[in-house]
């Protein structure tokens, strides 16, 4: 499990408690236009009982990461290299029986909407009471006693009538209580959510994030948060690795990452986001032009071209050399240590008051 | 804040601004038929989509709507463009009735009012070039630029930031982003004085959001245009809008200048909505803490909306008077002016966090009593 | 669910009299002179006049057609004797009633409805849904493949072709014929088995390619992802939550074929020169024999109609968002 990437340096070593480690992780789908290397040598770590948000816009590779966890890309289309180990437990090379004895049990995982998420042809009672009964061997009735249990414990009013209803009947935000429900249903050690609160109202969103972390308390389960929301990733993560055009760029824990950010690619985000508590005067400083194609990646660093600061480095190095992203507190950027505090102290950090 | 942007909250209060606004909606009302019934269909309900709005937007002002999913505020702006004709009250457009305008009448009108769409995928035609799409509504209205079309379609597209030479490209080799340029580009061919924007932002990438947002700043500032700006999201209707109301169910229960609605709001559901949205704290000095407060439950359906206050199934105010009596929209004690609360029981002006965290939702409230540090109230 | 089924069979029966109505005028809006046609060629004008009175061509257009329409339900009497209900008149060209006409040619047509469609349904269909589970290996490419080449097919072709094997050059079966299968169930089965299993072949082509992509389809639905992520196996996942999505449309184009076909299978019939309701219709038509055409018109249209309410209750069974809506 030390196996040295060359992308980003020697990975964190795994204590006691690691729990979660991938390592130079890579996937490429086959598509009519060419190959698309969607994850490029992609390494981190999660601890027992933690939440680790990944930051990223549409492109970035951060659902893909998350479903080659689980096994559910499409074996036609996809090859991935790399490790991924869970509890020391090597996952690219599983057979589909052992991947299928892992997932809804000891890894599960929430998705966006939880209207196309949930089948509509099920009662909520049986979708959530299935992978009970597959996981433990619970007999029906034990597993929709259980799966009412749930129900109530995600805060559905009247649980034992609603397990009857189709998911149509729910609203939203319960629907998406129920699909918490049924993720948890196993007690996993890890629970994938990829945007879980995207497709929901503000009041609604906030509802869920605060219950998932009641119930990350109460059962101590691993949490993977995927959002493109730095707001919702303050409030939920311990810590944040944000990811551009299919590489981490900078990671940390939330307070590190928030508060002195080190990469172009993260003050970018920063100062084109809107925030509640923002000076009105300063207008919002967009990150120029658009994201990369993966088809065509641009060399070097894959932010150089939207990157205002890339003048400050010596030579060509943006647009030739990959930057290092150290396992700890790291940023992937050729700038030095003392130039990015400097541009962050003064050009970033006035402007986000 | 000028006078002439006072909202009058009765409708007889028109008189006293002499400036004509340039739109005025009084008592909009929009419902939707639900069919249903045996042996014979028939009309059985209504979705009270928009239930008796009032409000106006001065010349060259931004006027925010944020609500939930299902508040009417779409339906609003399509009322106002008149993609739909409104169920009862009326809308002025400079003066003029066009709540009920036939095609006609409102021809000359549909360039002066133009509507930004959220999805910039499915609102360009893709078999059109953007030339065509930017200077189609011209050609429709029979208006001859100086120097031609072509050179006009050139111009604003360098106004919103694209290339001139991209005139003969087609919509699906622009990202997202760009689409929504082009969107606004149609928008401004006919010299509008009022953008409908709906949420035209909501669909992009953090980054190119910033960058729409500015864009249509730009033209708001520089060309004058008023816009009704309608967002779920509450930063960047605070950051575009400089007087907000706010929606639920069909009604605007509070509105204001943009100062009033975010830092001294007064009804219970505008702290409810500020409260859930999650912030970054950027600064390592903590400024004050915000309150916290967690409703119990969805929005309830539109069809069957409660009497009274139709917050108060969710408020942790309510008493017997909600369920009776509808509040008034109006300027209530301690309010600045122009700042309208429809509220029995409104809160205190402020949104730092309370003694107390406000957590209506049951489980919510379970987990916390159950872990020690929760001080969860319900 | 109740209201509905009642709603749509009032539905349908209003559906029925207008089809009778639209069939009965459009056809004696031609001018001919059906009278004259029964006649023959030396026909003496008294007897036109008698022929005239046992069709009842001598009332009002209007009192015909209700006669007609009204014989359905309460049965009428002719010259010729009592027709009971459901009576659908007496043939002008053969003088026989047309509805134990219609007796007698429908359980050829049903066999070879039922016959087909449990054949390309299981076939087909079957052919199809294992495609898409091993997608893109060898049993894929090979049902793609033949199915692609089977639907360019048609009956009149393939029908020669597989007589002239296996029976005009072979003799290892019998000319296809229909034994009732009261009568002879090995005959029944025997005799029929080659125009079925041409018909269900050009239709398994299409059912191959229809089930096939809408099984691909559903299989990339968020909740048969879900369901993976739950743990639940591939076979598991594709048998409930996959299947069941897909049987929409494969139910929605099975209500069509098999509705028309109850209505006659004019070309298989024709090919294999078997006497069913298609024939029947070709005939009426050929020989402007009205109520031969409308009972055959009215017969096709109850299925139609029927087939129609049951694929909605169909769906409504498959999908719980209809059932409650």
């Amino acid at each position: 499990m030390t196996t040295v990437t060359k992308a980003e340096g020697a990975p964190a070593p795994t204590g006691p408690d690691g729990f979660l480690s991938v390592r130079d992780l890579q996937v490429t789908f086959s598509t009519e236009d060419g190959p698309v290397k969607a994850v490029d040598g992609l390494s981190f770590d999660l601890h027992r009982g933690r939440t680790l948000g990944i930051v990223g816009e549409s492109g970035s590779g951060k659902s893909v990461t998350n479903l080659t966890i689980l096994g559910l890309h499409d074996p036609l289309f996809t090859t991935i290299d790399g490790e991924i180990v869970l509890d020391g437990k090597e996952l690219i090379t599983a057979t589909e029986k052992e991947m299928e004895k892992l997932r809804g049990n000891r890894v599960a995982m929430i998705f966006q909407d939880p209207l196309t998420a949930l089948s509509p042809f099920y009662t909520i009672g049986r979708q959530i009471a299935e992978p009970y009964m597959k996981h433990t061997g619970a007999s029906k009735k034990a597993a929709w006693e259980r799966a009412v249990d749930m129900l109530a414990k995600v805060g559905i009013p009247n649980p034992k009538e609603r397990a009857r209803d189709y998911p149509h009947q729910f609203s939203g935000g319960m629907r998406q209580r129920a699909m918490i429900a049924m993720a948890l249903v196993c007690d996993p050690d890890l629970l994938i959510a990829d945007e879980p609160t995207t497709a929901l109202d503000v009041t609604v969103q906030a509802q869920i994030l605060d219950l998932l972390k009641d119930l990350q308390r109460e059962f101590g389960t691993a949490i993977v948060f995927i959002t493109h929301d730095l707001g919702v990733i303050a409030d939920m993560a311990d810590d944040i690795m944000v990811m551009y055009a299919g590489r981490a760029v900078e990671r940390g824990t939330v307070t590190e990452v928030l508060r002195s950010p080190q990469h172009p690619y993260t003050w970018g985000l920063l100062n084109s986001m809107p925030r509640l508590d923002s000076d009105l005067g300063t207008p919002l400083a967009p990150i120029p032009g658009t994201p990369p194609s993966l088809l065509t990646p641009p060399p070097g660093c894959r932010f150089h071209p939207r990157c205002t600061f890339r003048d400050r480095v010596g030579g060509n190095r943006c647009a030739t050399e990959r930057p290092p992203l150290g396992p700890d507190r790291s940023s992937a950027c050729h700038l030095s240590a003392e130039q990015k505090q400097t541009i962050f102290v003064e050009e970033i950090r006035p402007r986000l008051g | 804040m000028k006078e002439d942007l006072v909202l009058p909250a009765t409708r007889d209060a028109a008189a006293d601004a002499p400036p004509e606004p340039l739109l005025k909606v009084s008592g909009l009302v929009k419902h939707f038929p639900v069919k249903g019934g045996f042996p014979v269909r028939r009309t059985v309900g209504a979705v009270q989509a928009v239930d008796g709005l009032d409000f106006q937007v001065a010349e060259g002002e931004s006027f925010g709507l944020v609500g939930e999913s299902g508040c009417g505020k779409s339906t609003t702006g399509r009322l106002i463009t008149r993609l739909l004709e409104p169920t009862g009250g009326t809308i002025t457009y400079r003066g003029r009735d066009i709540s009920h305008a036939g095609r006609k009448q409102l021809a000359p009108i549909r360039s002066e009012i133009q509507m930004i769409f959220q999805d910039p995928y499915s609102s360009l035609n893709p078999r059109q070039t953007v030339g065509k799409i930017i200077s189609g509504p011209m050609e429709i209205n029979g208006i001859n630029p100086p120097g031609g079309r072509e050179k006009r379609v050139r111009e604003l597209l360098e106004i919103v930031g694209l290339n001139p030479e991209h005139y003969n490209r087609f919509p699906h080799e622009f990202s997202g982003g760009q689409r929504q340029r082009i969107g606004v580009a149609r928008a401004l061919a006919l010299e509008p004085k009022l953008i409908v924007a709906d949420e035209p932002v909501s669909a992009l990438d953090v980054s190119i959001q910033a960058q729409v947002v500015n864009l249509l700043q730009k033209v708001q500032r520089e060309l004058g245009i008023a816009f009704v700006f309608i967002a779920h999201d509450l930063a960047v209707v605070r950051h575009f809008s400089q007087r907000v109301a706010v929606m639920y169910l069909g009604k605007i229960i509070e509105v204001g200048d943009r100062d009033s609605i975010y830092a001294r709001p007064r009804h219970p559901y505008t702290h409810a909505l500020l409260s859930a949205v999650p912030e970054v704290t950027l600064t390592a000095e903590e400024g004050p803490a915000r309150e916290r407060i967690r409703l119990a439950g969805d929005v309830p359906s539109p069809i069957s909306p409660p009497s009274g206050c139709r917050f108060r199934t969710r408020c942790w105010k309510a008493q017997d008077r909600c369920a009776t009596e509808e509040p008034p929209l109006v300027r209530i004690a301690g309010n600045r002016d122009g700042h309208l609360t429809a509220c029995h029981f409104p809160e205190e002006p402020t949104i730092e966090a309370r003694e107390e965290d406000i957590v209506l939702d049951p489980a919510l409230a379970a987990l916390e009593e159950g872990s020690a540090e929760g001080p969860g109230k319900s | 669910m109740l209201q509905f089924i009642i709603r749509r069979t009032v539905g349908a029966f209003v559906t029925l009299f207008l089809i009778g109505a639209a069939t009965f005028f459009l056809f004696v809006a031609a001018p001919s002179d059906y009278a004259s046609l029964a006649c023959g060629k030396d026909c003496s004008p008294q007897r036109l006049a008698d022929i005239r009175e046992a069709l009842g061509l001598n009332l009002p257009l209007a009192q015909q057609f209700w006669h007609f329409m009204s014989g359905i339900v309460t049965g009428r009497d002719f010259p010729a004797g009592h027709c009971s209900a459901p009576c659908l008149g007496v043939s002008f060209y053969s003088g026989d009633m047309v509805w134990s006409t219609i007796m007698d040619r429908f359980p050829l047509t049903l066999t070879l409805t039922a016959g087909g469609a449990v054949v390309f349904l299981l076939i087909g269909v079957g052919a199809g849904m294992l495609a898409a589970y091993r997608r893109g290996t060898l049993v894929d490419k090979v049902a793609t493949g033949g199915s692609m080449v089977l639907s360019s097919f048609q009956i009149y072709f393939l029908g020669p072709v597989v007589l002239t094997i296996l029976v005009y050059s072979t003799g290892w079966m019998e000319d296809p014929r229909y034994v009732p299968i009261t009568q002879d169930p090995v005959g029944w089965f025997v005799g029929m088995s080659i125009p079925v299993c041409v018909m269900a072949t050009i239709f398994t082509a299409q059912y191959t390619r229809m089930a096939r992509s809408s099984m691909i389809e559903q299989l990339a639905e968020d909740h048969v992802r879900t369901a993976r992520a739950k743990g639940m196996s591939r076979r598991y996942v594709f048998l409930r939550y996959a299947w069941r999505g897909s049987l929409i449309p494969i139910v929605t184009v099975l209500g069509i074929d098999v509705s028309s076909m109850l209505g006659g299978a004019v070309v298989t019939e024709l090919t294999f020169s078997l006497q069913g309701i298609g024939r029947l219709a070709v005939d009426g038509a050929v020989n402007k024999d009205l109520p031969l055409t409308m009972g055959v018109m009215l017969f096709g249209a109850f299925f139609i109609l029927l087939i129609n309410i049951l694929t909605d209750i169909t769906y409504a069974w498959i999908d719980p968002r209809i059932r409650l809506s």
